[in-house]
């Protein structure tokens, strides 16, 4: 029975099944809608999926990581590995239209596409996830996790956080 | 890799690792302590990016030589770690830690720079990631030098106090390691002098625009310690460090 569960295992279902994996930080998106899982592969029943880390230090990493491993271990497949890669470095780009949906409905601001120009000033103009106005101002670059800043809106005096752009 | 080019690469490894991962420990004091709520927050995440960079250091010597990670930080005697001196020295005030600070992230960011291009492909992808982060914490820790350099007296007091004694110990972060000639020759890091010129290039008017006064140059490189070498703070901190894994070595976290 298990093999037969094996066989039907593709590279889609395992990318479909990612999907149930959330950041642990941030529950309301997926590991694969943030751009966190690069790649899967299976060869010989072995599945390796390539993960990279968000920013350097998340202490999510370990957590996303296991979850990845079990959640493939759940759809029947015994051999797998879990890879971590630097290369390339994970940019906020990469979260796709859904998830930056989600972040906003989370309350959190999305970070801005740069297209690999990364604009690191204290005067990015970012939209409060609640208001729509422009008119925000920084209160801390760091906010409670790795990933993300605080934030006041001027318009609607609510205080809220941004995802960082990286 | 010849033995002797993977040796000096080794130790570059692990002085890279080891700086990053006792200046986050030091960082981390302030958790809980620091000036305001916004700061303790900001400092202790920047920490945890600065241990994060650790971590990857440590794995690329994993991957390189075999060495445990864990084992490194958590059951090496002190005297065993070559990190610089600045990164072990006490947190005294907020403005000695946020000079320490800038000084070090102006560096690294210099560091990731040159690096981007390194023929050694995992030092080019870690100094890929590394910089970005870099220009969060280098933007955030320069306004500090500047907030408190160009405040009042008794901030810039302080400040100045905190850079006539990190000042001297800095140079120690462009000395090139026993063997490095052969890893600049294979292009595997920056030479010392193009880092050391860049970051100059850099820190010195910045440090100037804050209202400070930029202490003689140490006699470099005659005076500069080599990394084996310590101040009489690495070892309590190291051991304040490994305290927990060492109660019970074979614990699981």
């Amino acid at each position: 029975m298990a093999a037969e569960a094996t066989k039907e295992i593709t590279e889609e279902t395992i990318w479909e099944a990612l999907e149930a994996v959330k950041d642990p930080e941030i529950p309301v998106v997926s590991v694969v809608e943030m751009g966190i899982v690069r790649d899967v592969t299976i060869e010989e029943g072995r599945v390796t999926v390539t993960m990279t880390p968000t920013f350097s230090g998340c202490p999510a990493l370990h957590v996303m990581h296991d979850d990845i491993e079990a959640q493939v271990r759940a759809l029947g497949v015994e051999d797998v590995t879990v890879e971590t890669t630097l290369h390339p470095p994970w940019t906020t780009d990469w979260i796709t239209e859904e998830a930056r949906e989600k972040l906003k409905a989370f309350g959190l601001a999305p970070p801005r596409r740069h297209g690999g120009n990364l604009p690191i000033t204290f005067y990015d103009t970012v939209t409060c996830p609640y208001c729509d106005s422009d008119n925000t101002v920084v209160q801390n670059t760091f906010g409670p996790t790795l990933c993300r800043a605080i934030y006041t809106c001027n318009n609607c005096q609510q205080p809220f956080e941004q995802f960082k752009a990286l | 890799m010849s033995p002797d080019l993977e040796q000096a690469l080794a130790a570059r490894l692990l002085a890279l690792a080891d700086d990053e991962l006792i200046l986050a420990h030091r960082n981390s004091e302030w958790t809980g302590h620091a000036p305001i709520l916004e700061e303790d927050i900001a400092f202790t995440n920047i920490a945890l990016d600065e241990m994060g960079h650790a971590r990857i250091w440590y794995e690329q010597l994993e991957a390189l030589q075999g060495a445990d990670p864990d084992s490194l930080i958590f059951f090496r005697p002190a005297a065993e770690f070559s990190n610089v001196r600045m990164v072990e020295l006490p947190p005294g005030d907020w403005a000695f830690s946020m000079l320490r600070q800038y000084l070090f992230d102006s560096y690294e960011l210099v560091r990731a720079t040159q690096t981007l291009e390194s023929r050694y492909r995992p030092m080019a992808e870690a100094a890929a990631k590394i910089r970005p982060e870099e220009l969060y914490h280098h933007r955030h820790t320069a306004l500090w030098v500047r907030r408190l350099g160009l405040g009042t007296e008794e901030s810039n007091g302080r400040m100045q106090q905190a850079l006539d004694s990190l000042w001297p110990a800095v140079f120690q972060l462009f000395a090139p390691l026993p063997g490095e000639e052969q890893l600049v020759a294979a292009g595997y890091v920056p030479a010392p002098a193009q880092l050391q010129a860049a970051w100059e290039r850099e820190a010195r008017p910045f440090l100037e625009d804050a209202g400070l006064r930029l202490p003689p140059d140490p006699q470099a490189p005659a005076t500069v310690a080599p990394r084996s070498e310590h101040t009489e703070h690495l070892e309590p901190l190291v051991a304040d460090l490994q305290e927990v894994a060492r109660l019970e070595r074979e614990a699981e976290w």
